[in-house]
């Protein structure tokens, strides 16, 4: 038993370094070095203190995780900021893997490409106590009736407007910074966000938010899944894929999303 | 001799360190026609300024019908209904028809639409036909004269003329003047700073040869033109007449 | 008609004509040559000019643009109102009035200095996050507050630059009829003023219609955000070239409307 699982890890390793020392070579931007990019500035819990380089938080963990797969040492791992606007221009990108939460969308993967997904994200409703107190539950009659607001380049909108109809059309400010300002200032009563982000939000932003409920992603026809963006054609996505699929089998991934975003379960459901 | 509608009593003004006006004495009787003569910078239409409160005197009097307008803090609304006045460049509101231009202080100030009374005075110098056009619309003369009947509506005693054809090409000069001789004939006190010589002297009731800042010479038209007796008096009709 | 002049410019403005046209040729024709030749040309075309996506996203953009005009048009009353009642109080002369001259000066400096996104933060969340009830803390109100606030410290400037333009004898003149120094603004200076202060003004209201853009920072969905809206959903940033489109429908004749009233001005006075 134990040398079969010894001779495992090692035909594992052995293989994941050998393939990924073949798959990736020659196709990063820099020989012999991954060049990552992550947003500026990246947020809890994804990355832990704006700093990648820790590997703390999961899209950090995730992504060295990922580089030790396609045969890279930390050390060889390099991190770039980009905005959103910069991820999806034309031309040349100054990153291999570009990892911000970005949902996979049919119409985004005309324009560049996605791996496969490293997350599928629950979305949650953010409130306040107050709305709460006011008779606010997790149920679609509840959140009809709110004033919604949401962040412009997530795929936050489309799920508010045809999922839950909102009576009021919702409000659409640039970043979770903004949502809280207006929630605090009380323009809009709830904002809809991927759930750790909506639990950090809750908790860290906002002296009163509640996270109300979280929608069940299996439910959903079209889950939000979060993949590493890369340029349009990008020799290296076989690669990534690849590693991806070997983080998945041997349960690294699930230890990741359950060391760094293991909040998330409690949270109702919504029905 | 009748109590004067306007006395002036040892009137001085300066604008900063340069002083205009040294001392001026002066009386005008009412329904007498008065010019001021000189040359340019002699202080004429300073001295007309002061007559109705446009410019504060620094010192001296300035008396209307007795009362003194001089006095500071004198409030001269009242006073710029009694005496109208003209400017060479007649200063009509460029955005207002003529009729307009004329009918606002009577309206404003009198509280009054004196609509009838003042097409009486377009129809009387001639300007019925323009009443509607706009100044621009006007020629020189035509706008002098609607200045004429702006400060007529309000029905003032005393009317100040400060070189009003000095502006206009020489053939509109003549029905401006008429405007005066009507006026004249009404029996209107006026005060005119003028260079038309032949017309101070066809009109006017007395002459006030102005130079740096004081009357140097005065009397009636006559004397002023044929002998005068002061030099510069000789010098400045030399000048003008030739 | 033929004179010997004549002839000469009617050459002249002949051989003028045909150099301007066959230079606008030659830098149109270098234009569609070589751009399409750039290495990237495939790539920005596909990203900023989707025909298929302009037709897909013009009509919501154009919705979308529907509420910068009601922005912009209930906004233009008040900053006119509010640029007016600075103007004066910034001319005001009497000794009592002296607090809000103080007040009019403060005002415009204030108001000039900061840049209109700063204040539409500042008014949009920091006012309603005093605890306003809705519908008062409405970003649409404060938002426009904030537009207004700015605006009204340029206009005020610009109506106060057309007041001190008018020549002092026109002052005078109304003075010597016996009218108050109030109706003398009122009907003698300011129809002058504000008429001389047009084309400036024009301008004003141009820059104001691509700021009223700013109040979607807080909240509101105009034509800008819906077009960011489709950009983040399409990964394509076609939309934007849409509603720079409809944005220069609206600009380009209120610019040329503005040079015409300028010019005329200009010609009127020479």
């Amino acid at each position: 038993m134990k040398t079969i699982l010894t001779a495992t890890i090692l035909t594992l390793t052995a293989t994941g370094a050998f393939a990924a020392s073949h798959c990736a070579a020659g196709k990063t931007l820099t020989d012999g070095t991954l060049t990552i990019a992550t947003g500026n500035p990246a947020y809890y819990p994804w990355v832990i203190d704006d700093a990648p380089e820790a590997g703390q938080g999961f899209e950090a963990a995730v992504a060295y995780a990922l580089a030790e797969e396609m045969g890279f040492a930390a050390e060889n791992v390099t991190w770039v900021r980009t905005s959103f606007d910069e991820a999806i221009q034309p031309g040349a990108k100054d990153f291999d893997l570009n990892m911000q939460q970005f949902s996979i969308t049919a119409d985004r993967d005309r324009v560049v490409d996605f791996s496969a997904p490293y997350y599928t994200a629950p979305q949650a409703v953010m409130t306040t106590v107050e709305a709460v107190e006011g008779g606010a539950t997790p149920t679609m009659d509840s959140l009809k009736g709110m004033k919604w607001g949401v962040v412009a380049s997530t795929t936050a909108l489309p799920v508010v407007m045809e999922k839950i109809q909102p009576d009021q059309s919702p409000l659409v400010y640039d970043d979770n910074a903004n949502i809280t300002a207006a929630m605090q200032a009380g323009q809009i009563d709830a904002a809809l966000f991927d759930l750790p982000t909506a639990l950090f939000t809750a908790a860290v932003l906002m002296d009163n938010g509640v996270v109300l409920g979280q929608f069940d992603p299996s439910a959903a026809e079209s889950p939000d899944q979060f993949g590493a963006l890369m340029l349009e054609g990008s020799a290296l996505k076989p690669c990534v894929d690849e590693a991806l699929a070997a983080l998945t089998d041997s349960g690294k991934l699930a230890a990741i999303e359950a060391e760094w975003l293991q909040d998330a379960v409690g949270v109702p459901l919504i029905k | 001799m009748p109590e004067p509608r306007l006395a002036l009593r040892g009137v001085t003004k300066s604008f900063g360190d340069v002083q205009v006006l040294h001392g001026i004495d002066l009386s005008v009787a009412p329904g007498e026609m008065v010019c001021l003569i000189g040359a340019s910078g002699s202080g004429k239409s300073t001295l007309l300024r002061c007559m109705n409160g446009l410019e504060p005197v620094d010192d001296g009097e300035v008396r209307l019908d007795g009362v003194d307008i001089a006095e500071p803090g004198f409030d001269l609304g009242p006073v710029r209904q009694q005496i109208g006045i003209v400017f060479q460049s007649f200063n009509l509101f460029p955005h207002m028809t003529a009729y307009d231009n004329v009918a606002l202080a009577p309206r404003r100030v009198l509280g009054e639409d004196a609509r009838v009374r003042i097409e009486e005075l377009f129809t009387r110098f001639g300007l019925a036909t323009h009443i509607s056009k706009y100044p621009d619309q006007l020629s020189g003369g035509q706008q002098q004269r609607v200045a004429v009947i702006r400060a007529l509506a309000m029905r003032p005693h005393t009317m100040l003329f400060d070189e009003i054809t000095s502006a206009l090409d020489p053939e509109l000069v003549g029905e401006v003047l008429d405007v005066l001789r009507q006026l004249r004939d009404d029996g209107m006190t006026m005060v005119l700073a003028t260079h038309e010589m032949g017309f101070a002297r066809e009109l006017a009731d007395r002459i006030c040869f102005m130079d740096k800042g004081v009357i140097a010479e005065e009397g009636s038209p006559d004397v002023i033109f044929s002998s005068p007796t002061r030099k510069r008096t000789k010098q400045f009709l030399a000048s003008v007449l030739r | 008609m033929s004179t010997r002049r004549a002839a000469y410019e009617a050459r002249q403005r002949r051989r003028a004509n045909l150099l301007a046209g066959a230079s606008t040729l030659v830098v149109l024709g270098l234009l569609v040559l070589l751009v399409p030749l750039a290495p990237g040309w495939a790539a920005v075309k596909s990203s900023f000019f989707d025909g298929e996506i302009f037709a897909r996203t013009f009509p919501d953009l154009a919705r979308a643009f529907l509420i910068n005009i009601a922005i912009f048009a209930w906004s233009v009353p008040l900053i006119m109102v509010l640029g007016l009642a600075i103007a004066l109080a910034r001319g005001a002369r009497a000794p009592v009035l002296f607090p809000m001259r103080i007040f009019g000066a403060i005002y415009v400096d204030l108001f000039r200095g900061i840049p209109v996104v700063l204040l539409v933060y500042l008014v949009g969340f920091g006012i309603p996050g005093l605890g306003l009830p809705r519908p008062w803390n409405s970003p649409y109100i404060w938002g426009t507050v904030a537009l207004v606030l700015t605006y009204s410290a340029y206009v005020a400037e610009v109506l106060r630059s057309g007041i001190e333009s008018i020549h002092a004898s026109q002052r005078n003149a109304a003075i010597c009829l016996g009218l108050s120094e109030r109706d003398t603004m009122r009907y003698v200076i300011l129809p002058q003023a504000i008429r001389r202060v047009v084309p400036a003004n024009m301008n004003m209201l141009v820059a104001l219609q691509k700021d009223v853009a700013l109040l979607s920072f807080i909240g509101p969905v105009e034509i800008l955000r819906q077009a960011g809206i489709f950009k983040s959903l399409l990964a394509n940033f076609t939309p934007y070239v849409v509603a720079a489109v409809i944005f220069l429908c609206v600009t380009v004749p209120a610019t040329r409307y503005a040079d015409y009233l300028m010019n005329r001005d200009r010609d009127a006075r020479t």
